[in-house]
């Protein structure tokens, strides 16, 4: 029985065949026999297990894709020639079901995604008849069941252990978006285009035309990008300077009880964020909160927390440094508890006094190690879809913007547009903008740093 | 003299200033649970400290027929235990090929589930919406199960493999020369080392499962079916200052669990989130 290292050699480099004029011709008849009917190979191959598996496989296959294929094709081609619609039948008025474009298309997709799926069984059938083929050429048996295991544990161990979480990262993430994203180039938009009333219609760039060059769509999509980009820059500096001034005075070594004030100060973190936005949105309520009856108590008038555009966004801020100061503070007080002391040390022998050290040691250090942190959170805020839509939904309501208040970042109009508004194609052409904005960050971000290039382990 | 004096003034300073953050940081979570004993059920309050406290939003929390807050707890509680176990599986397993084999494909894989990541994921929600309907699993808790555990993998990928990464190669290398196979050096080696970050990746599908409310609203349609997450958020969305002291002890009831836990885990959120920016 030849152990698991020669059947790994004999695959990567076939012997040659000094001794004599090749006498077999198996690794030119099993592909093409398998190549017509996969499976068929290896049994040729005298591989019993594996050829009746794939053979089964096969015909389940093929069965299923040819009732499937075609419509799969038309659908995604067409989306749907006939609506659903009412017809008389005996003097009544009936529903009679039509083509649903978009429950066509996802099927379509799923359909053609399996096929791709075969496709590749089918091309490593061929191409694993074809070795086994050289190999019996060369004068080897061909590999048992166990044989093929026992290779595929031992060598194949990685692939396997990602067979399931392949499969359902492919339908469940993959084919959603590339759902969506098809979405983008279709005219799939209430009132005059949902199914099964109506069909949806492949229509090219014409959304995006839509939102770029219609004034009532560039003048929401511009005004709402530029919040976006406003609150994600604010956001993310004040949360930083507030956790880096929290960070700093809790550092000084006069202060005791260290391990007690850093549990409290992070509370804030710990809370679910569902529920301390939601109480937050009571706090300032307008009428009842909290905050307004203090003001008034103090004799100071009642302020329009989150109805008043100016203020809505100044308390969205206010809140975000509430929910995000405790995480800058955490990452922030790590980094500097790494700085040596001695270089304070070397610094105060030099002559430098507490705010030349801070200059010179501590916010370089800082900055260093938080740098692509930052990044992080400004893209994090750019997408933070739960401080807007707990606390003001987006409002208060802006008349000259399409369905967006004038808190609404880009995430959150998405998110009406597709589930309160049914405007999928004009949502979908934001996502793709929202994952290129996005995306550019954080590229520009993994260049910046080695983690991504150099992951070799460290030992 | 002068120098001891202006370190003192600025320990007071500094005293007086962590006060402060302290107070602003747990105003909100002491004004909640406050209200939660308070008596009445309107938002308004008299007093920051109510005059009298009572119980009874709690018990009427686990007793009102028309709110079912005892299934939506024990739904929670359902999703979130089998999330975890599945999440926690799949998490695991491709983490760990990803970062301990090296094979064709492993980056681009590694590249993908990153770009994955940078999608809105509202985007494929209605996607996986229609998804769910095709296989007739709208209105479950399974549907849940499955798009948390396998969105887990997304959003967890890199911490785990950030930590098997750390592993060192050795322990490996020597149990291979025993004779240990592939199977049972993940099992008996590897996982046992990986404790912390199970820990880690357990708890953050489980308190996940807790708090989200958005795409569990999308598929939960009948109210029975809810969980705690959409029941508290429809409470306030639909009656706002009507329901506030009873919103108030259903979200102490939730949160105090969940931060528990968050503080206990705080360290690894916190390694997670520097190792994954700037290791090597």
């Amino acid at each position: 029985m030849p152990s698991k290292g020669t059947n790994r050699v004999s695959r990567a480099q076939p012997k040659p065949h000094s001794d004599g004029p090749m006498k077999t011709r198996h690794h030119m008849v099993a592909p093409v026999l398998s190549a017509l009917i996969p499976g068929s190979g290896q049994i040729y191959n005298r591989q019993w297990i594996k050829g009746l598996m794939m053979l089964l496989l096969s015909g389940f296959a093929i069965s299923y894709f040819a009732s499937t294929l075609r419509t799969a094709v038309w659908g995604m081609i067409t989306l749907g020639d006939v609506p659903s619609r009412l017809e008389e039948v005996n003097g009544r008025s009936v529903n009679v079901p039509g083509d649903h474009s978009i429950n066509l298309m996802i099927q379509s997709l799923i359909v053609l995604f399996l096929f791709v799926l075969y496709l590749i069984v089918y091309i490593s059938v061929i191409k694993d008849a074809y070795r086994t083929g050289r190999k019996r050429d060369s004068g080897l048996p061909p590999a048992t069941f166990r044989q093929t295991l026992t290779f595929i544990h031992d060598f194949k161990f990685a692939q396997a252990m990602l067979v399931l979480p392949g499969a359902g990262i492919l339908f469940l993430t993959i084919l959603p978006i590339v759902f969506m994203v098809l979405l983008a180039f279709t005219n799939y938009s209430s009132p005059h285009h949902i199914p099964p009333g109506n069909l949806v219609d492949w229509v090219g760039l014409d959304t995006f035309a839509q939102l770029f060059r219609l004034s009532s769509w560039s003048g929401t999509f511009l005004g709402v990008l530029g919040w976006t980009v406003l609150w994600a820059v604010v956001a993310t500096a004040t949360t930083f300077i507030s956790g880096l001034a929290v960070a700093l005075v809790l550092s000084q070594k006069e202060i005791r009880l260290k391990g007690i004030w850093r549990t409290l100060i992070i509370i804030p973190y710990a809370i679910p964020q569902m529920i301390s936005l939601l109480a937050m949105k009571m706090m300032f309520n307008g009428k009842f909160g909290p905050i307004n009856q203090y003001l008034s108590h103090f004799g100071l008038g009642q302020l329009p927390w989150l109805t008043d555009p100016f203020w809505a966004k100044f308390t969205v801020i206010i809140v975000n440094i509430w929910v995000g100061m405790p995480l800058s503070f955490l990452l922030i007080s790590s980094v500097l508890s790494t700085i040596s002391p001695d270089l304070y040390e070397a610094a105060r022998v030099e002559g430098a006094g507490r705010w030349q050290q801070a200059r010179i040691i501590t916010f370089p250090f800082i900055m260093f190690a938080i740098a692509p942190i930052l990044i992080i959170q400004l893209a994090g805020n750019f997408n933070n879809f739960n401080v807007i839509y707990l606390l003001t939904n987006g409002g208060p309501s802006n008349p000259e913007y399409q369905f967006a208040g004038h808190t609404d970042l880009l995430i959150t109009w998405l998110y009406k547009l597709t589930l309160n508004n049914n405007i999928y194609n004009i949502a979908s052409a934001i996502g793709i903008i929202l994952f290129i904005i996005i995306a550019g960050f954080s590229i520009w971000n993994y260049r910046q740093t080695r983690s991504f290039k150099d992951e070799e382990m460290t030992q | 003299m002068i120098n001891r004096m202006s370190t003192k003034f600025r320990v007071i300073a500094s005293y007086l200033f962590l006060a402060i953050v302290v107070c602003w940081s747990l105003y909100p979570a002491a004004w909640v649970v406050l209200s939660s004993f308070k008596p009445g059920k309107s938002l308004y309050s008299e007093s920051f400290i109510p005059k009298s406290l009572t119980l009874d939003h709690y018990t009427e929390l686990f007793q009102s027929g028309s709110l079912m807050f005892s299934t939506w707890y024990m739904n929670t509680f359902k999703v979130a235990i089998f999330s975890m176990l599945l999440s926690t599986f799949l998490v695991t397993i491709t983490a760990y090929a990803l970062s301990r084999f090296r094979f064709p494909g492993r980056k681009a894989s590694l590249t993908l589930v990153l770009v994955l990541g940078m999608f809105p994921g509202f985007m494929s929600m209605v996607a996986v919406y229609i998804l769910l309907m095709q296989l007739g699993l709208l209105d479950t808790h399974m549907a849940l199960v499955i798009v948390y555990s396998f969105g887990s993998i997304i959003f967890n990928l890199f911490v785990a493999k950030g930590f098997f990464d750390t592993l060192p190669k050795g322990i490996e290398e020597a149990a291979r020369i025993d004779g240990a196979s592939n199977f049972r050096v993940f099992t008996s080696i590897m996982l046992p080392l990986s404790k912390p970050m199970l820990v880690f990746v357990a708890l953050t599908t489980f308190t996940g499962a807790w708090v989200d409310f958005i795409f569990a609203s999308l598929v939960l349609r009948s109210k029975e079916k809810w969980t705690v997450a959409v029941g508290l958020y429809d409470m306030v969305n639909s009656y706002q200052n009507a329901y506030f002291t009873l919103f108030a002890a259903g979200a102490v009831f939730i949160a105090i669990p969940i931060t528990i836990l968050f503080m206990y885990l705080q360290r690894y959120f916190v390694d997670g989130l520097t190792a994954g920016a700037n290791k090597g």
